[in-house]
């Protein structure tokens, strides 16, 4: 099942991504005291990748699994 | 202030309730129409991971640490990414195998080895202990805030002895309510819909309560998150809170927390019940994957407002953090509020309790009690099932009131989320163990008691140790000193490792210590038939499925069998599973007194559904007679059957591969008829085309030989006729021998600079004859300077010849008119051929250029056209990469157009050619 594999993978890398942007180094660039629109940087970051991760999750796994896009076998084409 | 009379009735009318919806559940799931089989409850059974922590704790953590509370929800979330593949693994391998515990889980996985079922489940014992004291501690903190709570400064003190200690209360009220919940009958799956139902029902409630809170701390209190942040700010103390600098143990810490709820979310033996037992539907955890994570987010949003508002009233450090949730709405004596938040917090602690006491009892007798049990009696033939119900209510108790222990020897001096880090590290230790044991067939029996084992002394020497001391049982010198003056082993910074913080040290040294024992002692081990067996059956679980392995060659009879069933779960209960086996498998008991390989695998599930794997066997081989188990023979069939498996894919795959060569072949013969039935049609057209003609030339022909008396003008007439037709036959030879050329491809192309003014200047003089015969005005509108176009001169010609001598073809002599106009609209050039004749119908003008399409109603009764014209110009068009049409109304005239690119590099290539 070459399409389920697919959707694994893709977890997998959403997984590490996740990972990495939810510790150090990254997560110490916005460790700072500063506010956008009145919250935190901090907490503003961690809550909106958070919430990317959600949906990247929900993107990869309700993707109705439609069969494998066909390509339509070529016609020769009369020479002109 | 609340009188404690009405939190109390508060509180009994809130688990009343719990109790309503558990029975309503279960009483539909007894008719088959279970109300817990659907993605979002599940979702919310699984929240259940939201305890007393999150709802006081979280808060307590957030006023020390500032962010340091959310890695607890980011790591499952994080790891509910790989539940699609892993979770859904362990699912179906507990499916195949019947599994009931966590516990019975990597026992099964480790040779069905009653020894590492023992070893899981002291440790899920020990280790959960903190947990359960927190939650003890959380409630009976609640109860006093609630009312008790005058100001800031006036907290009663919590008296000291036993018998008015709230939490003692707490933990008899808890024990109650867990054994009448868990444990009212034996069921064969230990499935507990009603539970879960009252589970989700729970969640809900400790959600809306938290939002609420931080609702009307946030908006009632002061005047939006935003606001109440702008005034934390202010504080320098407050705006720690802001950046990661709070956080005690720095970014390992952050990460090894992370770590640890990634860890926990799974192998929790609540959360493990509850995501691999309970499990209605494998497809379920797919909805669950990103609709927890939802869940985690909403719950954590008002933690820090809520932390920040809690500083900002009691700045002095009077009220514990942890209660600032109460604390808070107390203050402004919003009572009904507090009382909401309140039952939040009970929601939360009772959720966990319950499922956590319930998996924990299952492990305590499934893998601890019953295994001992079953030697001392296992040759007493009596009714066990009732014995099951009291050795599973009596651990609920004594598990409870171990918690309460710890609970009063050291919870006090731990804030909340301190206990239940604890707890966290040693769930921690199943991790390798399953995770490994799932995904390679390597892992042995022994590596894994190894792990275990190392694991749990190192949590206990660098985590459990350590909080004795703090309780003052063990003199404190140990952590600064070592034991027996040793430094190098001191508990915190065992062989002088002091970078981390107690929990990261921990966890490092225990994860080193269980995976490489797990790893390296399996890499040495021969595992012998049994662990070998279960290994291939836990690791290829989706190849095998639900294979037969025929694991009894010996005899019994089904009588014997039954009677062994009925003393688990009850003589009802194993009457009815085996009528039902009977009836299912058309099994003629009276015949076949005797049980077969499968009926005596089929009771083997059916007992370890209620006593676990390993005493399941146990029990089976006690009445078995004969020859046991040949578990190499069952190995060796095992690995056939893979092989069948292997080769038959891999013939599926060939034969895909040739489907597909099939269909192409066919497809590609399809076409090759297609162009033959194309080619004949042009053959018998063509020579039908050739033969009137020639067949009129013959007749004329004929005619002036057998008729030498005709007169002059007669023999003339007849010549122009010979003459005119012989011309036509010319005309369409030459056509068909063009046409023919063209497509074939092997047309010879010049490809030179051509102006458009000439082409049709040439055109239209050698048509001027034709013009002047037939009395039909021509009239052209050509621009004053030249347009180019990269193309064959002489084709072009002959296209302008085909369309200009069409057009006098349709219209009438002596009020024909023929407009030729040429234009040039951005980078192309554009022709047009205008007649006034009698237009082409709709239906026409797509055919028109089709071979040998012939208009029908022409001027003439007979066609004078081959009916190649137009398609010779189409093909000469499109060759030069432009495009032919026409436009036409019937009664209107028809308009030829086609269109060339322009050519804007003229001058230059009209010196290389």
């Amino acid at each position: 099942m070459p399409e389920a594999k697919r959707q694994n993978e893709r977890l997998v890398g959403i997984l590490i991504i996740g990972v990495i942007v939810l510790n150090y180094p990254l997560l110490s660039l916005f460790s700072k005291v500063k506010l956008i629109f009145g919250v935190p940087v901090l907490y503003l970051y961690i809550f909106a990748v958070w919430s990317i991760f959600i949906g990247c999750v929900a993107l990869v796994l309700e993707k109705k699994t439609s069969s494998p896009f066909v390509t339509p076998s070529p016609k020769p084409e009369k020479s002109e | 202030m609340l009188q404690e009379w009405v939190i109390l009735l508060v509180s009994f009318c809130y688990l009343g309730i719990l109790f309503a919806i558990a029975y309503y559940g279960d009483k539909r799931a007894d008719s088959g129409r279970s109300i817990i089989s659907n993605p979002y409850i599940y979702t919310l059974s699984i929240a259940v991971y939201c305890t007393a922590w999150t709802f006081y704790g979280s808060v307590g953590r957030a006023a020390t640490t500032g962010a340091g509370f959310l890695p607890i929800y980011l790591g499952p979330t994080l790891m509910a990414a790989l539940w699609w593949f892993v979770l859904r693994k362990i699912i179906r391998i507990a499916k195949v195998h019947r599994i009931t515990s966590i516990a019975d889980f990597i026992s099964s996985r480790y040779a069905k080895d009653p020894l590492i079922g023992g070893i899981v489940t002291i440790i899920a014992v020990v280790g959960i202990l903190p947990y359960i004291s927190l939650q003890l501690k959380a409630v009976s903190r609640s109860f006093n805030v609630l009312h008790t709570f005058q100001g800031p400064s006036q907290m009663l003190h919590v008296a000291d002895s036993i018998w008015s200690d709230t939490a003692l209360y707490v933990t008899l009220a808890m024990s109650v309510f867990s054994i009448l919940f868990g444990t009212r009958h034996i069921d064969a799956s230990e499935r507990h819909e009603g539970m879960v139902a009252a589970i989700a029902f729970e969640s809900v409630v400790k959600l809306v309560a938290f939002l609420v809170a931080g609702v009307f701390v946030s908006y009632y209190l002061f005047s939006g998150p935003t606001e109440l942040i702008y005034d934390a700010v202010k504080s320098p103390e407050l705006s720690k809170l802001m950046n990661l600098e709070a956080l005690s143990g720095g970014y390992s810490n952050w990460f090894t927390l992370t770590f640890l709820s990634m860890m926990a979310i799974l192998f929790l033996p609540r959360q493990f019940h509850i995501l691999v037992v309970e499990n209605v539907n494998e497809e379920h955890v797919k909805k669950a994957c990103w609709l927890f994570p939802l869940y985690l987010l909403a719950i954590n949003i008002f933690v820090l407002p809520i932390a920040l508002a809690g500083l900002l009233l009691f700045p002095d450090g009077s009220v514990d953090p942890d209660t600032f949730v109460l604390a808070v709405p107390l203050h402004t004596n919003q009572e009904l509020v507090a009382l909401f938040v309140y039952l939040g917090g009970l929601s939360a602690a009772t959720g966990m309790v319950i499922v956590a006491t319930i998996a924990l009892s299952t492990m305590v007798c499934n893998d601890l009690v019953m295994p001992v049990l079953l030697r001392l009696r296992s040759l007493q033939r009596s009714d066990l099932s009732s014995v099951l119900l009291g050795i599973r209510r009596g651990s609920i108790l004594v598990i409870l009131f171990l918690g309460y222990a710890f609970f009063r020897l050291i919870g006090e001096s731990y804030a909340l989320v301190t206990l239940g880090l604890v707890s966290f590290a040693a769930a921690a230790q199943f991790a390798p163990v399953i995770l490994i044991g799932i995904y390679w067939k390597g892992a042995s029996r022994r590596g894994a008691i190894m792990g275990l084992l190392a694991g749990f002394a190192v949590w206990t020497y660098t985590l459990l140790v350590p909080s004795f001391v703090k309780s003052g049982w063990i003199a404190t010198s140990i952590l600064e000193s070592g034991p027996f003056g040793i430094e190098l082993l001191g508990p915190y910074h065992l062989f002088g490792l002091n970078m981390f913080d107690p929990v990261t040290h921990s966890v490092f040294w225990s994860m080193l210590a269980n995976v490489g024992f797990l790893v390296g002692v399996s890499l040495f081990d021969r595992q012998n038939a049994m662990d070998r067996l279960q290994a291939t059956l836990f690791v290829d679980v989706f190849r095998h499925g639900d294979t037969d392995t025929r694991l009894w060659s010996g005899t019994t009879t089904v009588a014997e069998l039954k009677d062994l069933v009925a003393r688990f779960v009850g003589v009802s209960d194993a009457e009815k599973a085996f009528s039902e086996y009977v009836a299912e498998h058309n099994f003629d008991v009276k015949t076949n007194a005797h049980a077969d390989a499968n009926f005596v695998r089929f009771a083997e599930r059916k007992l370890a559904g209620a006593i676990g794997a390993a005493s399941a066997r146990v029990m089976i081989s006690s009445v078995v007679k004969g020859e046991e188990i040949s578990i190499e023979g069952v190995m060796k069939i095992l690995d056939e059957t893979s092989q069948v498996i292997e080769y038959s894919h891999r013939l599926e795959a060939k034969s895909r591969e040739l489907e597909n060569a099939t269909a192409e072949l066919r497809a590609a013969n399809k076409r090759l008829k297609e162009l033959d039935r194309l080619k004949d049609e042009f053959v018998s057209t063509v020579t039908h085309e050739l033969r009137t003609p020639l067949t009129s030339v013959r007749a004329f022909s004929e005619i002036l030989r057998d008729n030498p008396s005709l007169a002059l003008e007669e023999r003339q007439k007849f010549l122009d006729i010979i003459v005119k037709e012989s011309e036509r036959l010319t005309r369409l030879i030459n056509q068909v021998l063009d046409l023919a050329k063209i497509e074939s491809g092997s047309a010879e192309w010049t490809r030179e600079c051509v102006d458009l003014n000439e082409v049709i200047e040439e055109a239209s003089s050698s048509l001027s004859r034709l013009f002047q015969e037939n009395s039909i005005n021509l009239e052209k509108m050509l621009p004053t300077e030249s347009v180019f176009v990269m193309a064959d001169r002489d084709r072009l010609i002959q296209v302008a010849i085909n369309l200009m001598s069409n057009a006098v073809k349709f219209c009438a002599p002596g009020t024909g008119q023929v407009t030729i106009r040429l234009s040039t609209p951005p980078g192309l050039a554009r022709v047009e051929v205008v007649d006034n004749g009698p237009g082409i119908p709709d239906d026409e003008q797509e055919r028109i250029f089709a071979k040998f399409h012939q208009l029908k109603g022409m001027r003439d009764e007979k066609p004078s056209g081959s009916g190649l014209g137009l398609t010779i110009c189409h093909r000469i068009i499109k060759h030069h990469g432009g495009h032919i049409w026409v436009e036409s109304k019937p009664e209107a005239g028809a308009k030829f157009i086609f269109e060339l690119p322009f050519a804007e590099t003229c001058t230059s290539s009209e010196h290389s050619s």
